[in-house]
């Protein structure tokens, strides 16, 4: 995909918000322009927000509409550069020393090497997207890493030199928080900070991807899950959450449940901490009922 | 105020040009080129830049005076953002400078703030940055080297003969258990993985590299397999030491287990904070404790005063370098927690200290007594983001839990839940 083509998809934030809507994804008008942002400047996209609110769909809908593979690199404490960058696969090389007995081998062909996500979008910026999920996760060492992969995109292999992106490959860097991440990594990206939608929208998404719910229900629920949000829990629920929360109502229902009883029972897959459980449950009933009137 | 204390910009090195930012503050909505003092301030390099552009540059350059850290590559990405979007309303000027200029979540009101403040003209920002003006942060780099005179000259009188017999008799009784403690804390403190691996001898992962070079300058023999592991290494170690009136009897010991501490582990840092937040490490790098102490109680200005320890700890963690000092380490506050007034400044700032720490503890001497219950408001609205809540009445108990750092305890929170 050419250069032409991604300012043809991304000509404003407006056509970004449609082709997002249009991959199911219905994203406010801060986020549509700092994807359109991103993409139009050639820099990383940081997308930080509590846990749920859809940053890895993001990514995903980022992807679809740029009509590329996203390739995700999940982090966690203690990755490192061979599971980030590439790495040898010893046993072929192996065999293949073994197999070639006399003759001479390149030992470091490109069939020897195993290529992890870095690698693969440097080989393909323009069919690939980079999603880092849960760049928090990783440690300090990682980051910096990263910061260095983000600012030239290219990788060294001592035995083969360096490799560089043709293009400027599109990245999505996702963090929940849960440490603050270097300010030069921040500085680098284009930065976006995801709430949790209002009611309307909620019921909007809610509407988009549960199964078959009826619009009462999707509104019913939303108001209900923002009420609970605004209480100290130790894990509010996230827009996931909230979705599979409609879903099951709605099957209860089907299956002989009157409705504030449908939410009621449905409740654990909203709420899946025994604490909170327990703080929400006597007020659960008003809740639900005001959500409903 | 602040400038009078940080007249440069941190990015640029200048002295922020006070003069232009004012003429800048009232452009109004119609975003029409201000008009500049003749005298103004400015490199070459904006003189070249379109009249147009020069608020988004002011705007930057307010920011950084209120403590927002800004890249000039992000100055120059949110010109060209704003550039691409148009722009066709305020609206998009303001996405374009969230997008790129970064604001960090929680000071997210204090950004509007300055953008209505900025672009709208009209009353000035009634948000102020949350560095309070009167806590002063004092970095003991500055003196070293007077105090290093000051010691020298000590050196040959009788007074230091008399400190080093001292010091000497401590190090022989070990009436507290430091030099024990010192001994063992670099070894007892949580230690983490290292990004960088070293070549062992047993209990490794195949260093297929290695081996695989040495298989091919040994023609194809296969030798004994080389193995590598991760290294550990130990985490930082924090003391953050209240030294306000109310724990005046503690102060002294816990000056004592820090030089241990500075003295034992390999990387530690000290910060006294009573109404000031004081950076005692160097002094405490002095191996003779008493030469150390006292130069440690000449940097600290506070001695005995208020403590201001939500204020206190935010100034910590708005000095970048120290901050960062804090993350991924152990933290140890030792301190009563008596906050006056309103304690919500403090509870931001042990929000934002847990996020960055390993560990986050709270030792406090009225936990020596078993009556103690975590019963002040202050102390109840952070207990939810400390590890730890311990005793810090004497200098043996503290000791003992600073060693036991490394091994697993259930969170504050439940513990003394459990207790009530």
């Amino acid at each position: 995909m050419t250069r032409v083509n991604t300012e043809q998809i991304a000509a404003s934030p407006e056509a970004v918000a449609a082709s997002l809507a249009a991959s199911r994804y219905l994203a406010d008008d801060s986020l549509a322009t700092a994807i359109f942002l991103a993409i139009r400047l050639g820099k990383p996209l940081l997308l930080e927000g509590a846990p749920g609110v859809g940053k890895t769909e993001a990514a995903k809908a980022v992807a679809e509409l740029l009509g590329r593979e996203l390739v995700r690199l999940q982090c966690y404490e203690g990755i490192d550069a061979a599971h980030a960058l590439y790495e040898w696969n010893y046993q072929r090389q192996l065999l293949a020393i073994r197999h070639a007995g006399e003759h001479e081998i390149d030992i470091y062909d490109d069939r020897f090497l195993i290529a992890r996500p870095l690698l693969q979008v440097l080989r393909a910026p323009d069919r690939r997207v980079l999603l880092v999920d849960e760049i928090d996760r990783s440690d300090h060492e990682f980051e910096a890493l990263l910061l260095e992969f983000l600012s030239d995109f290219q990788i060294s292999i001592p035995e083969r030199g360096t490799i560089r992106a043709a293009t400027q490959p599109i990245v999505i860097l996702t963090s929940n928080r849960t440490r603050e991440l270097a300010e030069a990594l921040r500085r680098r990206c284009v930065y976006h900070w995801i709430g949790y939608p209002d009611a309307a929208r909620e019921a909007e998404i809610i509407m988009l991807r549960a199964g078959d719910v009826a619009e009462a229900t999707a509104r019913a629920v939303a108001n209900a899950v923002q009420e609970i949000r605004a209480r100290p829990l130790a894990k509010p629920p996230g827009i996931a959450e909230a979705v599979e929360w409609a879903n099951a109502a709605t099957i209860l229902e089907k299956g002989g449940s009157p409705w504030p009883e449908a939410f009621r029972r449905a409740i654990g897959v909203l709420i899946k901490d025994e604490e909170d459980l327990s703080s929400i449950a006597p007020e659960l009933g008003r809740i639900v009922e005001e959500a409903l009137a | 105020m602040r400038d009078l204390n940080n007249p440069f910009s941190p990015f640029t090195g200048r002295r922020c040009p006070e003069g232009a930012d004012e003429g800048q503050r009232h452009t109004g909505q119609s975003l029409a080129p201000p008009r500049l003092p003749a005298s103004s301030p400015r490199g070459r390099g904006e003189e070249s830049l379109p009249r147009a552009a020069a608020p988004f540059l002011a705007f930057a350059r307010l920011l950084r005076r209120h403590g927002f850290a800004i890249a000039p590559e992000q100055v120059t990405a949110f010109m060209q953002a704003v550039t691409l979007l148009g722009p066709r309303s305020m609206n998009d000027i303001r996405e374009a400078a969230l997008a790129t200029l970064a604001p960090p979540p929680d000071r997210r009101g204090e950004f509007e703030a300055h953008f209505q403040g900025f672009f709208y003209g009209g009353a000035k920002p009634s948000v102020e940055g949350e560095e309070d003006d009167e806590i002063r942060v004092k970095d003991d780099r500055g003196t070293r080297e007077e105090e290093s005179q000051a010691v020298r000259q000590e050196k040959g009188g009788e007074l230091s003969s008399a400190l080093e017999q001292l010091s000497s008799r401590d190090f022989r009784q070990d009436t507290d258990g430091l030099s024990s403690f010192r001994r063992r804390l670099a070894s007892a403190l949580p230690a983490r993985r290292s990004f960088r691996t070293a070549r062992t001898r047993s209990r490794g992962t195949l260093d297929l590299r290695r081996s695989l070079s040495e298989i091919v300058s040994a023609d194809g023999d296969i030798p004994s397999p080389l193995l590598r592991r991760r290294q550990t290494v130990p985490r930082k170690l924090l003391l953050l030491i209240d030294v306000s009136g109310s724990m005046k009897l503690h102060t002294a010991d816990y000056l004592k287990l820090a030089h241990a501490a500075v003295q034992g582990a390999d990387r530690a840092e000290i910060f006294t904070f009573g109404t000031r937040l004081t950076r005692i490490t160097s002094a405490l790098r002095v191996r003779n404790r008493d030469q150390a102490l006292a130069r440690a109680a000449a940097l600290v200005d506070d001695w005995d005063g208020g403590t201001r320890m939500g204020p206190a700890l935010l100034a910590f963690l708005s000095v970048p370098r120290f901050s960062a000092f804090a993350r991924g380490a152990a933290v140890v506050i030792l301190s009563d927690a008596l906050e006056r007034g309103d304690h919500s400044d403090l509870e931001t700032a042990m929000r934002r200290l847990s996020a960055r720490a390993f560990r986050l503890s709270l030792a406090t001497p009225l936990a020596g007594d078993p009556r103690f219950r975590p019963a002040t408001t202050a102390l109840r609205a952070i207990l939810p983001v400390l590890d730890d809540l311990v005793d810090g009445s004497s200098a043996r108990s503290l000791s003992d839990f600073i060693l036991s750092l490394a091994r697993p305890a259930p969170a504050a929170e439940t513990i003394w839940k459990r207790v009530a």
